[in-house]
This record gives C-alpha cells, structure tokens and sequence, in this order.
C-alpha cells in the first residue's frame, strides 16, 4: 500500500494560519490502513488545528473533521465530498499525494493542504510497526527472474546486474551497513532453488519511456 | 589469442607479461601539477595509470583531462574511469567520443560509490546504466560503430574495457558469479580492489577459475600511508582483513622510527605483490598508492617486478 507520514502539526499550522473554515478529510484507503490518516486521525487533527490556531489568536475559525472511502477514486470524491464541503474555505487532506490531488482537481475553487508526506508504497511488518518499500512502479516487473526481491527498489542503486562492491557480510553500505543487500539475497534465493542461470543472465539498459511520468493507463 | 590489442596495456597482458599498473586521483581543483607530478613518478614502474573519476563519490576534476594530459605530457598511458552514477547514457556517450577523439585507449566501468557517501549526499543518483550495462554499450561502440539506441557512430573509437572486483566480498560467490556476466558481455581486464592477505586473494583467483572466469586480473595492492591509514581501515571498511602478522610488523617498526616503519612497509607489500606473481595466475598488479606515489618504485623494485 502507500505509506505516508504525517507532517509536524506545525508545518500544518503554518499553511493553514490564515484560513477561516477547514474540512479536515480523511481517507479509509491506505492511510486509515496505517492508522495515519483516517476518520479517527481527522478528528485528532482536526482538535489539535482548532487549538493551535487558538494559540495563534484565530479563535473563530471553522473547523471539522470527516472521512470518506477513498480520495483516489473521483467519483467518490465527486459524491461524497460535495455536501460536505459546502460552507468550507480550505480541505486539510489526510490522504496520500494521489487523494490530495483528486480532491484539488475536483474542487479546484477550494484550497488544499497536505497533511502528509508521501513516502512510497511498500509492506508493513505491524509486529515491529515498521513499512518497508518493494515497489518502484517501473512497469516491467521482472520479480520472477530475482527470486522475488525487487533490484530497482531494493537496490539503493537500482542495479539490473548487481551486487555492486559496496556490500559487506550481506549488508549494503547505504544506510550504513544495517540493511541487506538486495543482491545477496536474491542469489541467495536462487542459488537454494538451484536457478543461479537467472543471477548470471545479463539484463540489459532499461527502457525509461516505460517509466515516463506522467503516467496514465485504460480510458481510451 | 587472436584478440586485437588498441592499447599498451592489453598488449602486454596479451602477450601473457605480467602487467603493473597505478592510480592517481584529480581533486578539487583547475590544477594539474599534481596529477601530472604522480603520473612521473609512476611512468616507469607502470604500464598504464588509471585516473579516477569522482572517487567515493566525492566532486572532482572530470578525469578525462588529465587522462589526455598524463598521455601527451607524462607519456604514460591511462586507464580512463567512468562511473555511471553521474551520467545517462547520452552523457557517457560523449565523453566516450571525446575519448576517442583525444587517444584513450582504456576504460574502467564502473557503477560508482553511491552519492550518500560522497561529498555531496544530497544529489540525484543518475545509475541510468549499471556498470556491466555501461560495459555492454562500450562494446556495442568499438565492436559494431553504434550506439545503445543503434544509431551508427562516424569514426568509432577503439577502447578496452575493465571492471572491478572486490576479493574481499562477504559473501563472495555473488561477487564472482557476476563476473561471469561482465566477462559474457565481453569486459576485457578486470582490476580489484585492494586486498592484504594473500590468502583472501588465493580464495578469489582459484574460486573465479573454478566457474571458468578466464578475464585477465591485476590484483589491486594499496600500502599504507601510515598506522593511521591501517587502523582506519581496519576499524571502519568493513570486509577488508589485514592480517595480524603485518599489523604487529608494522607497529613494531613504526615504535623504532619513522623510516623503519617504511622500510617495513615497503617490504610487506613487496612481499605481497611476489606472492600474487608466484601463486597465482593474476595477470598483474594494480597499485593504489594515493598521495604517496613514490612507495611505489621501490615496492615493485624490491619485488622484482618491472612494469611489464
């Protein structure tokens, strides 16, 4: 899924400072998922809007907090936001940088704020509470022939012909000697299910227009 | 060997001699005295002398310039590096003709440190290519006059190819199956990064020939500047050993005095360097000696080893 983090609250406040109604929006997608931006963190950021710009002397500004399903999807936005919008000046979106676009796009007449950073997509290990990145979108997956570990993510230099020589006891000098190399474990994969064919085949130059933003796929 | 040799160095490994080669680094800087200074004291020990191109990713002069200036000035030929992390293809292109244009007749390919450990961490990795990709445009270029997109290059250059190769991996099969792949898109010499114990580099020469790698390898060989410059790399890059033996020789002689300590440092490393000649089948010596160029001479001399 896509995984955000929130901005600090006062970053928040410093674009919102001058408005005087706020819808704070949150998305049940991924962001609720990872306990970031759905109704319940709307609502939290919707109280702690209203207090620091208490602290800020705007003591009449409007505020509320909502949710919808999801702020990717258009006609959803289209529907569900309308009526709730009515009376607002500005949308605080909990959602990712895709919701908070869709939102913008289709009330352009509101102004819009993050209130998240997008980070990428990735998986969350909810025992450590940690979310890792696995996908950099290339769009010409090749996770059959790497024993399911992506080299274009994975990889802190995108290597198709890795490992590169800056690995030590399996760990990647990126991010200081703590994270594996994707590499080492992908020979690794394949040398246990005996396919090291795979690891020694040469990938050639990758064909960036495949990966050209912006993207846009169906609707034709 | 019917392989065409375009430069000294594949010459003299074609014809099976036993090959030296050195390094100097440009800096941060419009001067080349220095560069140029290293490179004299290097002509003749060394057969060619590679010139790095953003080392650690650290911003440096732009190596091609010095590269020309040690051949026409010093009259030692280089081995011109490139790292794909600050290029895209179009830009490595270029520099390849340009290359071409000014009479280099040596590449390493090379992938790069990454930015986060350089001088500038906050910049755009480019990595269009990585450096087994870079190796396979090379030789689209000398073999066949194109370039990646196919498109017909006038005139084009005739360059060998190197790589790297790291004996001190951890683990070091991953490292030397993708040598295979270097040498099946058609590297032409490969020179390692430095390693201090003959045993490490033993494991690596008999392992890379048991999967049938048959590219000639200069074993990368770096004295030591000083302790300082042991302990560092003993405590802080990971992977690499420096066996107890030449550290306690070392130390007992950096205790007598300054010079006994380059004595001995210039005996240990000749040692080495005899080692690598007589029980392996690496087809030469790189010398790294960074700054402290005129340890060089001496080690080889003391080893016997003339540049080829």
């Amino acid at each position: 899924m896509i995984i955000v983090e929130p901005k600090p609250l006062e970053e928040v406040l410093e674009m919102v400072k001058n408005e005087n109604s706020i819808l704070v929006v949150g998305c049940e997608g991924c962001t609720a998922i990872t306990q970031a931006g759905g109704e319940k963190q709307a609502e939290v950021m919707a109280h702690l809007l209203e207090m620091g710009l208490k602290l800020k002397g705007r003591k009449d500004v409007k505020i509320k907090a909502t949710s919808i399903l999801r702020q990717c999807d258009r006609q959803m936005v289209a529907i569900s936001l309308k009526p709730l919008l009515e009376g607002y000046d500005a949308v605080v979106s909990m959602a990712c940088g895709v919701g908070v676009q869709t939102v913008a796009d289709i009330f352009s007449n509101k102004k819009i704020y993050p209130a998240q950073n997008t980070k990428f997509m990735g998986s969350h290990d909810r025992e450590v509470g940690k979310f890792s990145e696995m996908c950099s979108a290339c769009g010409e997956c090749i996770l059959h022939e790497t024993g399911g570990v992506c080299p274009i993510t994975r990889c802190a230099k995108s290597l198709l012909n890795g490992p590169c020589g800056g690995f030590a006891r399996g760990k990647c000098e990126v991010g200081g000697w703590t994270r594996d190399c994707a590499w080492v474990l992908i020979f690794n994969r394949l040398k246990a299910q005996g396919r090291l064919d795979l690891f020694t085949k040469f990938r050639p130059p990758r064909n960036y227009q495949l990966s050209q933003s912006p993207r846009e796929l169906g609707g034709e | 060997m019917s392989k065409p040799a375009y430069s000294e160095l594949m010459k003299k490994i074609n014809e099976g001699k036993f090959v030296v080669t050195g390094e100097v680094e440009p800096v941060k800087t419009t001067d080349l005295t220095e560069v140029l200074e290293a490179a004299k004291r290097l002509k003749d020990c060394c057969v060619a002398v590679n010139v790095t191109d953003n080392p650690t990713a650290f911003a440096y002069m732009n190596a091609l310039v010095p590269s020309y200036m040690i051949q026409k000035e010093v009259g030692l030929e280089a081995v011109y590096q490139m790292v794909t992390r600050d290029r895209n293809r179009l830009a490595l292109l270029s520099d390849l003709l340009a290359a071409g244009a000014l009479g280099i007749k040596n590449i390493l390919a090379l992938t790069g440190d990454s930015v986060v450990v350089g001088d500038n961490p906050q910049a755009k990795p480019v990595h269009d290519l990585d450096s087994t990709q870079f190796i396979y445009m090379i030789r689209k270029i000398v073999d066949e006059g194109v370039d990646l997109a196919g498109k017909k290059i006038h005139n084009p250059p005739k360059f060998h190819v190197g790589a790297a190769a790291n004996p001190n991996a951890d683990p070091l099969e991953p490292e030397v199956y993708k040598l295979i792949r270097k040498q099946n898109v058609g590297v032409d010499f490969i020179q390692t990064q430095s390693t201090y114990d003959i045993e490490v580099i033993k494991r690596f020469m008999k392992e890379v020939e048991s999967i049938g790698v048959k590219v000639p390898i200069l074993i990368g060989v770096t004295p030591f500047k000083s302790i300082k410059m042991m302990e560092w790399l003993v405590k802080f890059v990971p992977g690499i050993t420096v066996p107890s033996e030449i550290q306690e020789r070392l130390y007992k002689a950096k205790e007598i005095s300054k010079k006994k300590f380059e004595e001995e440092n210039i005996e240990i490393f000749s040692e080495l360097c005899k080692e690598i000649r007589k029980t392996t089948h690496a087809a030469g010596i790189h010398m790294m000696a960074i700054g402290f160029e005129w340890v060089v001479p001496p080690i080889l001399e003391r080893a016997g080893i003339r540049k080829a």
